[in-house]
């Protein structure tokens, strides 16, 4: 357990050690590559600009991901409860799925007339699949034999989806869940990138174009640890919470001999 | 007046295997039945289609006083994981929509009966294989079925705790008056619990003896060591011999 931690920390300290001294020995200018300690101080320096940035992102990620759970569950409710649903509807969700989000983007930016709502949409594309997919298996994966038992006690479909169908599809639904959250962040960092602008207030992908621009490239590596560091702790929050739902009773959450 | 009758049943699935042809069995008010059969002959087909969990292709299952509560096992324990053993005996009971409290209460009295008093909060993952089929055992009775059926529930258990359940169950039985029919493929499992033994032979799946074990109750680990316990499981394997040879 120690190790887990220790050893990634230690590797990441080393690894930032190596990038300032090559930065300072080779005399590398910053515009080409700052080093982790301007990249530090650029962060605290333009806090003032980055942080509402940052919460511009997390506000369109973090909605993403709750209408990708709002929708994915729906559906995979809906397909399980029936086979002619799923036979219709599926294609379509695989298809909005390998569709690349650069390539639509700027169609559902057109569509929308409103930078906001186009992010929202573009974010929501890419998360829902993972937990639409993931849910529909888990729904399915459900123990014959206790389906038998239910049916044997004369339980209804409803009663058999609230009772065994949900909780034994919740394993899954988490694990989409995990995928979904890193890939609602990447939706609507990419949205903003293609959009060239912000909404109503400005992300930080569009920082990062700015920053681009102006060749302030400390600013954009700044900009850069946030995104990676709202991806982190997005997984990290979600683990936790799988971690929370699932210790009691599922294989995924013991640690060890249990 | 039978509790079930089995008439002239025969089960044929839709990749066209016959797995059962004309089977006709009375199940009796109280005893306990036991089936005993190769693997793959059909008893798992039988018990489910007498459940009412499968149809029948040809015959009826009738049901001459009345259709009864029905307690099922199966081989494995078949537990919810996120529920505790309570909550998985209680089961039965919330789906007929009894109240909280009172299924709580009548779940904790059937741990008991299994002797798990004491592990109501306990999750499957933390019981042992004994264990988890008590509970399986415990939902299965919570409802005071007339009659239990059981599908080779022991088959996946050590021996010396198959000896032990086998006790209990037979003291259970005893105790609550159940009628059983019990799915083995073990001869001696079938002697030493059952009032009756109808034996299966395969191919169709096809009932081709039905033999009476006159032993008394209640029959300890000392009947397992008795001549009479012996000759009788001499007696069943060479029916069940003639049963695989034809
Ligand atoms: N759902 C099914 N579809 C097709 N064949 C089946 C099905 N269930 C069982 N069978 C076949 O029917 C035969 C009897 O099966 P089963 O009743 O499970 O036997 P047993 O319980 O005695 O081992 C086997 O040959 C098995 O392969
Ligand atoms: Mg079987």
């Amino acid at each position: 357990m120690t190790a887990r931690i220790v050893a990634p920390v230690v590797m990441g300290i080393v690894m930032l050690a190596l990038w300032e001294a090559v930065v300072r020995v080779a005399v590398i200018p910053p515009y080409v590559l700052p080093g982790p300690l301007l990249v530090a101080r650029t962060l605290i320096d333009d806090w003032g600009m980055l942080a509402p940035a940052l919460v511009v992102t997390l506000t369109i990620t973090l909605q993403a991901l709750a209408a990708a759970v709002v929708v994915g569950v729906l559906l995979a409710v809906l397909f399980s409860l029936s086979r002619w649903i799923e036979l219709s509807l599926f294609p379509y969700a695989i298809i909005l799925q390998v569709t690349p989000i650069v390539a639509i983007a700027p169609l559902i930016i057109a569509w929308a007339n409103d930078v906001d709502l186009s992010l929202l949409i573009c974010a929501w594309l890419v998360a829902f699949f993972p937990i639409l997919s993931n849910t529909v298996l888990g729904l399915r994966s459900v123990d014959r034999n206790l389906l038998a038992l239910f049916d044997l006690y004369g339980a209804g479909r409803w009663k058999t989806l609230i009772h065994l169908r949900l909780p034994a599809a919740l394993p899954y639904f988490l694990g989409g869940l995990r995928i979904s959250g890193g890939l609602a962040l990447i939706g609507a960092v990419v949205a903003e990138f293609v959009a060239g602008t912000g909404g109503s207030a400005s992300g930080l992908a569009y920082r990062i174009l700015e920053a681009g621009y102006q060749l302030r490239i400390p600013r954009m590596f700044a900009a850069l640890v946030l995104i990676s560091a709202a991806g982190i702790a997005i997984y990290l929050v979600l683990s936790l919470l799988s971690y929370l739902l699932l210790r009691r009773w599922h294989e995924s959450a013991m640690s060890g001999e249990g | 007046m039978p509790v079930v009758s089995v008439r002239s049943v025969s089960k044929v699935f839709a990749n066209g295997v016959q797995a059962l042809a004309d089977v006709s069995l009375d199940i009796e008010p109280g005893e306990f039945l036991s089936v005993l059969g190769p693997s793959g002959c059909g008893k798992s087909t039988l018990l489910r289609i007498v459940a009412g969990l499968a149809p029948p292709s040809a015959g009826t299952i009738e049901w001459p006083a009345g259709k009864t509560d029905i307690g099922f096992v199966f081989q494995e324990p078949t537990l919810m994981p996120w529920a505790t053993a309570l909550a998985n005996v209680a089961l039965p009971l919330g789906l007929g929509g009894m109240g909280r409290r009172e299924r709580e209460a009548r779940a904790a009295e059937a741990l008991a009966h299994v002797g798990l008093a004491g592990f109501e909060r306990v999750y499957p993952r933390e019981l042992s294989g004994g264990m988890k089929m008590r509970v399986s055992i415990a939902r299965a009775l919570v409802t005071a079925p007339r009659l239990l059926l059981m599908d080779e529930p022991f088959a996946a258990l050590d021996e010396i705790t198959r000896h032990r359940l086998n006790a209990d169950l037979l003291a259970l039985w005893q105790k609550t008056g159940v009628t059983v029919v019990f799915i083995t493929h073990s001869v001696f499992e079938s002697v030493f619990l059952s009032q009756r033994i109808a034996v299966m032979a395969a191919r169709p799946g096809r009932i081709v003896s039905d033999l009476a074990i006159d032993a008394p109750y209640p029959r300890t680990e000392s009947f397992r060591t008795s001549p009479d316990y012996a000759a009788h499981c001499r007696l069943v394997s060479a029916r069940l011999g003639e049963a695989m040879a034809a």
